[in-house]
């Protein structure tokens, strides 16, 4: 149990851009996360979110301190943390299918058998009801639709851990509530450990047993972190008016808005 | 290391709850463009009509236009001093080419199908090589710094030499007429597929490269899944700039070189005082050359179908 209560662990991490007397833009971070645990990393645009997001995926590296997941240090990006980008970033030329398939090939293809892989890749789009659409070319369909198709590539992956920067930050409000309340649906069936990014109070507090709140660029760190104790399922219309929901909101916005506004005209 | 999965599941046995959720834009294209139950006899006549009406708005106007050029260039020519002929003696003297592109009296004496085939033979060989060429070059200095830093310059000076200035070169090098064409064509075509290629390599997204390196592709498969297909709107670019000017290459240097080809056949015309022959092969000249950028557009839109980023 010892491992699963530290299965991701960032220590000390620093980044700086530019060489010792670039810009600082990460400071000092450390943060643990439980096995199957969601935490939500919220600051203002520009504080270095996605920096760290990008270091724990392996693509940005850190300029001093170390990331463990399950014990194994972070070096190089991996399917074992499996991102899902902001702008979905599917290949536009391959179907829906073939997307996610793309990834079951060079993942499994050594493994596993074909007819498994197609089941497999079949069972993840099915999990976000996009198995219709398998066909479709990425340009064809909606963007939430896109984006449900990068969440099933990354799903598809096995992950350890899922890595969702912004991934609903360019979806109207109806479309945006919706993909939310199916990634809470799939963590919870599949027990994800998931690290979100996000910009949006309510988003964060609705999905996140934790949020971590990182301060005001640059040379950004943890400033506070909020526990967000209610009970799963959530449901949206429920909570509203939720002591513990409200609370924790008014926490986030409070960090947010008083303690680290931002400064710059955004 | 990650593919440790003896099976395929997800972490806990999951149950799979349907989830009410349309997979399809709710207006879809089918119901919209659903043929109404009933079509009068009316309706489908006066549909006739306007499809007739905006075939012949396609087809009126270019119709138009070339009925005033050849109008115009018989008044022109009509005088009896005119140093050139009209369109009527063009068709009148040569007449036999046209109903006869086939005939073969041996020698550089063929009908104008085969001369044009003779150059399209030449040109196909001399354009495939710098195909190959022009892609592997263009993949080496669009994927690597220190290519693009060496071999740039080089480039930049090669490419303005004009096609014809090769020639003698090459005739030294390979002491024949008919490679020596190839080569002309194939120096001609390759640049701008090289410099199309370097640039799609080097605007393939950020995105596209994260998604490699998260899946750990390796560089084979890196160039076979994601860079070959996000360069391809780029390279077919090039590729159709480079069969444009490899036609335009080859009549220039046929007429220098000679055997059969359409180039010579129009050298050959001019040193037989046959006017109206260089008239009808320019024009051959140039709905071959029309075909051949409408082949390689064509070919560019099926195999790039859908590589449009959005």
């Amino acid at each position: 149990m010892e491992t699963n209560d530290r299965y991701v662990q960032i220590e000390n991490v620093h980044k700086s851009f530019g060489g010792a007397a670039g810009s600082e833009v990460l400071r000092d971070v450390s943060l643990t996360v439980r096995k199957g645990e969601f935490v939500s990393i919220i600051g203002h645009s520009g504080c270095g979110k996605s920096t760290l997001l990008n270091i724990v995926a392996g693509l940005t590296p850190a300029t001093s301190g170390n990331v463990f997941v399950d014990n194994r240090q972070v070096v190089e990006p991996g399917p074992d943390r499996a991102v899902v980008f902001q702008n979905h970033s599917l290949l536009p030329w391959l179907s829906v299918y073939q997307n996610v398939r793309l990834a079951v090939d060079k993942i499994f293809g050594g493994t596993i058998a074909k007819a498994e892989r197609h089941d497999w890749t079949m069972r993840n789009l099915e999990l976000v009801s996009m198995a219709e659409a398998r066909n479709k070319k990425p340009a064809e369909i909606s963007g939430g639709m896109k984006q449900r198709v990068g969440i099933a590539r990354a799903l598809a992956m096995k992950p350890k851990i899922l890595l969702l920067d912004e991934p609903f930050g360019a979806l109207d409000a109806l479309t945006r509530a919706h993909l939310q309340d199916r990634v809470m649906q799939i963590s919870m069936e599949l027990g994800n450990t998931v690290m979100m990014i996000t910009h949006d109070v309510e988003e964060a507090v609705l999905l996140s047993d934790r949020i971590v709140m990182l301060t005001n660029g640059p040379a950004a760190t943890i400033g506070s972190i909020c526990e967000v104790p209610l009970e799963r399922p959530r449901l949206r219309l429920e909570l509203i008016a939720d002591p513990t929901y409200v609370g924790c909101r008014a926490a986030v916005l409070e960090f947010l808005h008083k303690r680290h506004r931002f400064v710059d005209a955004a | 290391m990650s593919s440790t999965a003896k099976s395929l599941q997800h972490g806990p046995p999951a149950k799979v709850v349907p989830l009410n959720v349309q997979t399809k834009p709710p207006d879809s294209v089918a119901a919209r463009n659903a043929a109404p139950p009933a079509v009068s006899g009316l309706s489908r006549l006066s549909r006739l009509a306007l499809a007739t009406k905006r075939r012949a708005l396609d087809v009126l106007p270019p119709l138009l236009a070339i009925g005033a050029i050849v109008g115009l260039w018989e008044l022109l020519c009509a005088a009896p001093d005119a140093t050139l002929p009209p369109p009527s003696r063009v068709v009148s003297e040569t007449w036999e080419l046209i109903v006869d592109p086939f005939y073969d009296r041996g020698g550089i004496d063929k009908g104008l199908f085969w001369h044009i085939y003779a150059s399209l033979k030449r040109v196909a060989l001399g354009y495939f090589l710098a195909a190959i060429g022009g892609i592997g070059l263009g993949v080496l200095i669009g994927s690597s710094k220190w290519a693009t830093r060496a071999l740039d310059p080089v480039f930049q000076v090669l490419r303005t030499i004009p096609p014809l200035a090769w020639l003698p070169l090459s005739l030294a090098a390979f002491r024949d007429a008919q490679p020596s064409a190839i080569f002309v064509i194939f120096i001609t075509a390759i640049w701008p597929i090289i410099i199309n290629t370097a640039v799609g390599i080097r605007n393939i997204p950020q995105d596209y490269q994260n998604v490699a390196k998260v899946l750990r592709l390796n560089r084979g498969e890196y160039f076979v899944s994601i860079m070959l297909p996000a360069a391809a709107p780029f390279i077919f670019t090039g590729l159709r700039i480079g069969v444009g000017l490899s036609w335009l290459a080859i009549v220039a240097g046929e007429m220098l070189i000679g055997g059969v080809g359409i180039g010579f056949f129009i050298w050959d015309s001019w040193n037989s005082s046959r006017i109206s022959d260089i008239i009808l092969a320019l024009l051959y000249v140039g709905v071959v050359g029309m075909l051949l950028d409408r082949t390689i557009a064509v070919l560019g839109r099926i195999v790039t179908r859908g590589t449009a980023s959005t």
